[in-house]
């Protein structure tokens, strides 16, 4: 049996249960008034460049969205495995970035405060590459050190307004957002205002949860310039949308996970990115320019300013820029190659390929595409704030 | 003296409570801190240059405006969890207790071994199940349970259902422990005494096992409100729960006040919630 003691012979020992608790609380409470203030302050990441590892250390870690890479497969080496082979450095490679937002939510605190993330490099799309570069997070690339990038680099990638000279960023691979459906479930779906509408395809439409490929295309089908557009445009596109979604037409707003679904059946057709339906390797996926218009966009290599490898990754830069290997790169993904020669170098990887337009797209098919109005923090906070109403 | 005040001294109480109150505080009043300091900053910053504190209660106001219906159904979502768990645990735990043995053990390993996977896989595990070319759909559908169209991913039924799967074991272990705890030889002399087994069931079993309920409708009606992943890979927008928009006000959208609001609502809902029901069911006696 428990020892019980009488309440005041507790208090005489000197402690009283509520003293005991108030007095840990109070401790607590300091102890974290003292952590939390040692995070704070300090807003400037100007000086915060950390000094390259990569003389002595062959590593390069590297955040990159999912399916965007060759794979070993038998006798197929894959660009990476070569990379390695080639310098002898070692990449740990993860397929992490599903959403530009989610991805930034995910490292803003360190790069914010100056901290590394563990990364080396990372791709994402020009609206956020143009943010992060604003806000001091990214490392200058060494010119010197990437001739192949000034070399060939495609002319249409090369002057964005973002990153003028391309002094921080990189395109990895360009692509498209259209319409992709199961050809074994519904027919041909050509039209935003088909897919947001169609009774046979009600409860089994997906739209992305990146808001400037979803809202562009909706604005394209409205007959608004996406590149360019209105306060007025914007709320008809939303009204769209909302509409849309209350009617029950659309099931879910998706990353890249939309593929799986659209094999699987569960849904019938979605906005999708281009390359996407081509790795499903699923012959009843269709990928589609809507007609009236689609979108373009381009994933950028960048360094973070505590990435500690610079010159490696700066090599890996280089690497992919090698018109061969960016044909190999391309013949996987299927995305649009902003290699120079690539192109030629397709003829004895994969004389098919050649003239895909979702690979190497003729000057006739990109008179399709549009891109994205670049906004400043308030007014993209607003947008997505609309968005996420709609989309949550 | 104590023992313990032997090796400690007179201090012994405050030692012994340091390491956890320092772990606390770390892990727990830290966050909590920076949680209550950004909910009353203003948002007219981003997630880029910060925000600054201006202690703008307002922020609960709007968050409270603008999200009543996710918290709304997040509440409802996970009491109908809860109660589903309820019935489909209490029933499994009395036949654990009660009449499974030598099978027991088993029973119990049987009961964790959902535990060894991953939450994600198993609610990913779902979408295969529930999908709307899945064999459970079409014989739904033959059966006409479900309309020839109708689907269970992405309605309210599968997030509700996920959600009492996901939950299940928490309900289930607490329970069990009570029931376990009960003397057979107390139902037997109730028997000896006339009552019949509803009767019996009521007045002996059931109050015996009230601190399991207690513990079990705790542990899962807390964890479910603040799920969002079952309403994630198994819902639609139409369906989405408080923790959702949480998370897409703090990933998406970049605001962080009113995320952190809304946070704060949530737990301190959740807590008020609790106290009142631990008060009403006098459980301080019996846990």
């Amino acid at each position: 049996m428990d020892e019980v003691m009488p309440p005041e012979e507790g208090q005489k020992r000197g402690i009283s249960r509520r003293g005991l608790i108030l007095g840990g609380a109070a401790g607590a409470a300091g102890i974290a008034a003292i952590a939390y203030l040692g995070t704070r302050g300090g807003g400037g990441t100007a000086g915060c460049v950390t000094t390259d590892l990569s003389s002595t250390e062959a590593r390069l870690a590297i955040s990159n969205w999912p399916e965007y890479i060759d794979e070993d497969d038998g006798d197929y080496l894959s660009t990476l495995s070569q990379f390695q082979e080639q310098t002898g450095i070692q990449v740990s490679y993860t397929p992490d970035v599903n959403d530009n937002s989610e991805f930034f939510a995910r490292v803003r605190n360190q790069l914010g405060a100056c901290q590394p993330t563990g990364r080396d490099m990372f791709m994402l799309t020009d609206w956020m590459a143009a943010r992060m570069i604003d806000a001091g997070w990214i490392q200058q690339l060494d010119k010197a050190n990437v001739p192949n990038l000034d070399a060939n680099l495609i002319s249409s990638l090369q002057g964005v307004g973002w990153d003028p000279n391309r002094d921080y960023s990189a395109p990895w691979q360009s692509g498209f957002t259209g319409i992709a459906y199961n050809k074994s479930l519904v027919g041909e779906v050509r039209t935003m205002d088909e897919l947001l509408t169609r009774s046979d395809l009600k409860g089994k439409v997906t739209m992305l949860t990146e808001m400037r490929d979803t809202m562009g295309l909706l604005m394209l089908s409205n007959g608004a310039d996406p590149a360019n557009f209105s306060d007025d445009d914007w709320g008809a596109a939303l009204e769209k949308l909302s509409k849309a979604r209350a009617d029950g037409q659309i099931r879910a707003f998706t990353g890249n996970e939309y593929i799986n679904d659209l094999a699987a059946g569960n849904i019938a057709a979605c906005v999708a990115w281009s390359g996407d339906v081509a790795a499903a390797e699923d012959e009843n996926l269709v990928f589609l320019p809507p007609d009236e218009g689609m979108m373009i966009w381009s994933d950028n290599m960048l360094i973070p300013v505590q990435g500690m490898h610079k010159a490696n990754a700066e090599k890996w830069i280089d690497f992919y820029y090698d018109p061969k290997i960016a044909a190999q790169l391309a013949a996987y993904v299927w995305y649009v190659c902003p290699v120079e020669g690539a192109r030629e170098e397709m003829e004895s990887i994969d004389p098919s390929l050649v003239d895909n337009p979702l690979i190497f797209p003729t000057d006739e098919y990109l008179a399709q595409t549009n891109g994205f109005m670049s906004l400043d923090e308030a007014k993209a906070s607003g947008y997505e704030r609309d968005f996420a109403d709609v989309t949550g | 003296m104590t023992a313990l005040q032997r090796v400690f001294g007179r201090n012994a109480a405050y030692i012994l409570i340091a390491p956890a109150a320092l772990w606390l505080a770390v892990f727990f009043l830290f966050p909590i801190l920076s949680l209550l300091t950004t909910s009353l900053s203003d948002p007219a910053g981003n997630p880029v240059t910060g925000y600054t504190l201006t202690w703008r209660v307002q922020n609960y106001v709007e968050a409270l405006a603008d999200y009543w219906p996710y918290l709304g159904r997040s509440l409802l979502y996970a009491g109908i969890a809860t109660f589903f768990c309820l019935i489909l645990g209490y029933v499994l735990a009395y036949a654990i207790a009660f009449k499974a043995g030598r099978f027991k053990t088993i029973m119990l390993v049987l009961v964790i071994a959902p535990f060894f996977t991953s939450f994600l896989v198993r609610t990913l595990s779902w979408k295969l199940i529930l999908a709307d070319n899945g064999w459970i759909v079409e014989t739904l559908q033959s059966l006409n349970l479900l309309a020839e169209d109708g689907r269970l991913l992405a309605t309210p039924v599968a997030v509700v259902a996920g959600l009492t799967y996901n939950f299940l074991p928490f309900m289930i272990l607490p329970l069990y422990t009570s029931l376990e705890k009960i003397d057979p030889k107390l139902n037997e002399a109730a028997a000896d005494l006339y009552a019949n087994p509803v009767q019996r069931f009521w007045r002996v079993i059931w109050p015996l096992s009230l601190p399991g309920v207690v513990g079990g409708t705790l542990l899962t009606f807390i964890p479910a409100t603040g799920d969002y992943i079952n309403a994630e890979l198994l819902g639609s927008p139409n369906t989405q729960m408080v923790g959702n928009r949480i998370q897409a006000l703090f990933t998406t959208v970049g605001d962080y006040p009113h995320a952190a609001a809304l946070s704060v609502i949530l737990m301190a809902m959740i807590v008020a919630m609790v106290l009142y029901y631990v008060r009403k069911a006098g459980t301080e006696d019996l846990l």
